[in-house]
């Protein structure tokens, strides 16, 4: 199972608002 | 961290997530590392659905803690919310399926003051402060904790 890490935060900020669930915002270095 | 199957499935789960990457989006990362003062890497905001921070991992932790972590964001999240009954669930599940993690001590302590902060009984923190003389007697909760027995 993968994470469904997304790039747009705001995007994901404003479906956390409409969908009243949380939201976890990762500042990331690590290789991709 | 990111790779376990307990803790992709916990996220996918609890949560909607976001990365913002120092290197592949650079500017995208200053944006919100400011907007979030949030300047080290790894660091993981827990945000509720309004975007107001509950709780912050920085650094790397194994995967138990990490969890306990993600556990205890959500934990915080219902106490900040004055969701009482929920957030002292959520305190008592870390305890109890993570007892080793350092996330445990704190999530007993505050197990013990959401009861209270429903009822303005203090029998929990009475409990509580027992329970620190049978467990995690060396952590910084257990020291304050201990006034309440």
């Amino acid at each position: 199972m993968k994470i469904d890490f997304r790039s747009d935060v705001e995007r994901v900020l404003q479906e956390g608002k409409a969908e009243q669930k949380p939201v976890l915002l990762d500042f990331s270095a690590a290789p991709m | 961290m990111w790779p376990d199957e307990r803790v992709a499935r916990y996220v996918n789960d609890n949560f909607l997530a976001a990365r913002v990457h120092v290197r592949h989006n650079p500017e995208a990362f200053k944006q919100y590392s400011e907007r979030y003062k949030a300047p080290w890497t790894p660091t993981i905001l827990l945000l509720d659905a309004d975007g107001v921070e509950h709780h912050r991992i920085e650094g790397f932790l194994p995967t138990d803690d990490f969890l306990a972590q993600l556990m205890l964001g959500r934990a915080r999240t219902a106490f900040d919310q004055a969701q009482w009954a929920e957030s002292e669930r959520r305190f008592r599940e870390i305890v109890e399926q993570l007892p080793n993690s350092d996330a445990a001590p704190e999530a007993l302590y505050w197990a013990g003051v959401a009861p209270y902060k429903a009822t303005g009984n203090p029998v929990s923190l009475k409990a509580t402060g027992q329970a620190f003389k049978g467990r995690y007697q060396d952590t910084p909760w257990a020291k304050k904790a201990s006034v309440w027995t």
